[in-house]
């Protein structure tokens, strides 16, 4: 794909520079002249969203950092310490708490929306794997982040996903004293993750950049999933998609900062302002929302390595959905069967949410069984099948049709369209 | 994609509104994003500064009746060596024959007297007790901890570069360019003092 | 009281929005041997709520005279007491209440450790010098610390009222549970067998708190004419550990409020500088 202009650098510096490393160049293609299919909605926003975060985690990380103390002994009171005397330090210590779950947040409605659209299938198999990267990667960094501030759900959280570990055969109990870095959660494995949980954010941002790389060879799927056909199909990136995505992320910082500045324990646990005590279980063990389901999946098994399995299962069945996926149309906009089993799944993923936070007892464990077949039932039966008998609706032959059918009667549509058609 | 559309885009696009409020609405975009960044940008700064419980550590007290004569000794406070010396007859002699023309600071430095206070053995000692003086002791060229009872005017020597400093903690020699700082701090009693 | 002390968390409440969407139906269960608190009127509760600086010094009074011997509050500084945003002593009475209390120090150039009248710097004296000497001397439960004992509180609120506590910003479940436990002593119901050295309380997770009734009546004389009740005091001595749990809270509500004013018309001029660039494509 062609952009929409290319960058001629006139000032003579510029030109000296740009000969030598054409980043202005780079910028400009990627960001400025980048052809953004002109239907894309609001669920679009969120890959800007992503970035936003991302860069509000490792800034508000690195501050925290230089309050924040790596051992046992202090680790909890150094939170508390950042809370209590730092100059806005409260500020910036729930910025980073809320905004790990606001990442989630914004993280599983871009997952949905790929899933939704159809945006794994060709050409994009590669974009959608990295990005199941970048979701792996985020959920070590937030479980690592969370043991950090050395609450009682800190300390048990880790000792019980670490000892997921133990499952593996032969070699399993070996792992996690590798992991712990001794014969239990102590101050080694804190040290550790804290190293870790510093790391990781670079190694997404570097997947980012890849996944971003990898988008823009391929272009932007859109709401039809039909891909553009000529330059009428899509508007440049800026300002038309910059001043979009500065709106909705806009509306998702309205969203955060409700929770930050009014509720800012609500996505938390109380048991976390005990700290942690190794001899002393609290009564309900539960991770972070953004695992529940999960977690769910982990107990509805009562084998320890099948649950173990199953678990690691349901997200490595993500990387498999562009070829799980036989149906030839892309969007699940045309998809009517496929946009009926998409909505039910969504109920299961959220329904196991809620059975991960119930006690692993009677019927909710009945309830994940059967929740944790479907989920899986889903990407490895039902879209392999629908590809097979669905009827899919009548695809528009181009984004533009598809744009102006929806505004038909709406007389400025035509004209604007045709309005841009200068010469670049 | 074929064609290709550039700024041309967004003048075509937008030329048909009114220059006026098209101009004020992305000015008023504009400038509200730049407040609001800016805004953002203050906490990460402030929390730089020392923190609530760093500025509450309050004073530390020395019991000077430990101090013998021509004793030096290094008190901690707010992190930093302060040097407390009961000097001899002749180390005060030595201080006060010193011309205020010959020295390489002629202001005190001292906390407790003004800004532009003369660097006179008296505006240094303690007030009414001239046989003390207390100074933080980190050379003013660039922070290391002199050498007491060294250097060729018989005060301070800073092994880093070189700079010396005289009986009342005046530089004599640079690099250094100004006297050692002297900490505010008071007499309790006769023989305890509080810095800070 | 035991540090085990927990509850069923705050678990359901992070699905709320996505069980809201898509009307997802969370039974409460009873919350474990313990009927759920009442819901309390606090000052500090809501956007716009503040500490009622004179409620944070009773309840300061309250915890001095009766709380802080036994329990620790190993976070607390005396100079939070002069802090903006808290029970707003000035700094000479903060310092006088420092005075007033022996904080061991050293070593000194003897290599002795000795004690010394405080200073505003120092935290608040622990009542035992350690965990094992608090549960010697308190019957083998641990008084927990109050540092943040009013955030790791709290009770299954559950449904729908956890997804309601988003949008009213309640989050004062911590308060309510300390407030219902100082007022839940009770005699056992019949048939009910108390172990030794433990008391009935009606909110105690399991009803047997080893911790004795710790304060009634006219226990503690207050200066400006509040009534001298158990229920105020306790009302008190809860919001004043609230403030020593989240010092900051009128500050992130006053600021807070600030960021949403800023933002919404920021996604306001955002969403007309967008319409206006949009305007001659459709889409």
């Amino acid at each position: 794909m062609s952009g929409h202009s290319t960058f001629e650098p006139k000032h003579p510096a510029l030109k000296w520079f740009e000969s030598r490393l054409p980043l202005v160049g780079l910028i400009h293609s990627s960001f400025v002249a980048y052809p953004t299919p002109r239907n894309l909605n609001y669920w679009w926003t969120f890959g800007g969203i992503l970035s936003l975060m991302l860069v509000c985690q490792i800034l508000s990380g690195v501050v925290l950092v230089m309050h924040y103390t790596p051992h046992i002994t202090l680790a909890f009171d150094s939170v508390e310490h950042i809370m209590r005397d730092v100059s806005y330090g409260w500020l910036i210590r729930y910025i980073h708490s809320n905004g790990a779950s606001m990442f989630f947040i914004a993280v599983y409605i871009h997952m949905f929306r790929g899933l939704y659209y159809g945006s794994y299938k060709a050409p994009r198999e590669v974009l959608w794997i990295l990005g199941c990267i970048i979701y792996l990667l985020m959920m070590a960094t937030a479980f690592m982040g969370y043991v950090l501030p050395w609450g009682q759900m800190s300390f048990w959280g880790a000792t019980v996903i670490t000892n997921l570990f133990s499952a593996f055969p032969v070699v399993g109990p070996t792992i996690v004293e590798w992991l712990w870095g001794g014969f239990s959660v102590d101050n080694a494995t804190l040290n550790r993750f804290f190293s870790l949980h510093y790391l990781l954010p670079f190694m997404i941002a570097g997947v980012v950049v890849l996944h971003v790389w990898a988008l823009h060879v391929v272009g932007q799927n859109n709401p039809t999933g039909v891909e553009p056909k000529s330059a009428k199909d899509t508007v440049p990136f800026t300002p038309y998609a910059t001043i979009k995505d500065a709106f909705g992320m806009v509306c998702f910082l309205i969203f955060f900062a409700w929770f930050l500045f009014y509720i800012p324990n609500y996505l938390g646990h109380a048991d976390n302002y005990i700290p942690a005590n190794p001899l002393v279980t609290p009564a309900h063990i539960v991770p972070e929302w953004y695992y529940l389901p999960f977690y769910a999946m982990l107990r509805a098994v009562p084998d320890k390595l099948g649950g173990v399995l199953t678990m690691f299962g349901a997200i490595i069945v993500l990387f498999f959905v562009p070829w799980l996926d036989t149906s030839k149309v892309r969007s699940g906009v045309y998809r009517p069967l496929f946009k009926q089993f998409f909505w039910i799944w969504i109920a299961v993923c959220i329904g196991l949410g809620w059975l991960g936070s119930k006690p692993a007892e009677g019927g909710y464990v009945i309830a994940g069984r059967i929740l944790t077949i479907y989920y899986f039932a889903h990407f490895l039966i039902i879209l392999p099948l629908l590809g097979l008998f669905e009827k899919p609706k009548a695809v528009p032959a181009s984004i533009t049709e598809a744009v102006l059918g929806k505004n038909k009667g709406a007389a400025p549509a035509s004209a604007g369209v045709s309005a841009p058609q200068t010469k670049g | 994609m074929t064609g290709s559309r550039g700024k041309e885009t967004i003048v075509a696009a937008t030329e048909t509104a009114g220059t006026t409020r098209r101009d004020f609405l992305y000015i008023a975009t504009g400038a509200m994003g730049a407040v609001g960044a800016a805004a953002l940008v203050w906490p990460f700064i402030s929390q730089l500064q020392p923190d609530a419980s760093v500025l509450a550590l309050s004073s530390t007290e020395v019991d000077l009746s430990q101090v013998a004569e021509g004793q030096m000794v290094t008190v901690k406070w707010r992190g930093k060596p302060v040097f407390v010396w009961n000097r001899t007859e002749k180390d005060i002699a030595e201080a006060k024959g010193v011309q205020l023309t010959a020295l390489l600071d002629p202001i005190a430095r001292n906390a407790n007297l003004a800004a532009d206070a003369p660097a006179t053995d008296e505006n240094r000692a303690g007030e009414g007790h001239e046989k003390w003086l207390v100074v933080i002791g980190i050379c003013t060229h660039l922070g290391c901890v002199p050498i007491g009872h060294s250097g060729e005017y018989d005060g301070w020597f800073c092994p880093c570069h070189g700079s010396e400093y005289d009986t009342a903690g005046r530089v004599r020699r640079g690099p250094a360019p100004t006297n050692l700082e002297v900490p505010p701090y008071k007499f309790v009693s006769d023989t305890k003092i509080s810095i800070g | 009281m035991s540090t085990t002390m927990s509850f069923r968390s705050t678990l359901l409440r992070p699905l709320a929005v996505a069980a809201l969407a898509f009307g997802l139906a969370a039974p409460a269960l009873a919350a474990e041997g313990a009927p759920k608190p009442p819901r309390e009127e606090w000052s500090f509760a809501g956007p716009f709520g503040t500490f009622d600086q004179a409620q944070l010094q009773r309840g300061f009074q309250v915890f001095k005279e009766v709380c802080a011997s036994c329990h620790a509050a190993h976070l607390f500084s005396f100079r939070n007491l002069a802090q903006p945003g808290g029970p707003s002593f000035s700094e000479a009475q903060a310092k006088a209440v420092a005075e007033s209390y022996q904080v061991q120090d050293g070593p000194n150039d003897a290599g002795d450790m000795f004690d010394r009248p405080g200073r505003l710097s120092d935290r608040w004296p622990s009542p035992f010098p350690n965990e094992q000497a608090a549960r010697a001397s308190n019957g083998g439960a641990y008084p927990p610390d109050f540092s943040t004992l009013a955030k790791a509180r709290t009770y299954e609120v559950g449904f729908p009222g956890f997804l309601i506590d988003i949008f009213t910003q309640y989050q004062e479940q911590g308060p309510d549970y300390i407030h219902a436990l100082l007022v839940g002593y009770e005699e056992p119901p019949e048939g009910f067998t108390l172990p030794e050295g433990a008391h009935y309380n009606k909110y105690f997770p399991g009803h047997a708190i080893k911790m004795p009734q710790p304060i009634s009546d006219g226990q503690v004389t207050y200066s400006d004419g509040s009534p001298e009740t158990l229920d105020q005091y306790s009302r008190d001595v809860t919001a004043f550990m609230m403030w020593m749990a989240e010092p900051h809270l009128e500050a992130r509500k006053r600021i807070g409020f600030q960021v949403m004013i800023f933002l919404i018309i920021f996604a306001g001029l955002l969403y007309f500088t967008k319409k206006k660039v949009w305007k001659d494509v459709a889409h």
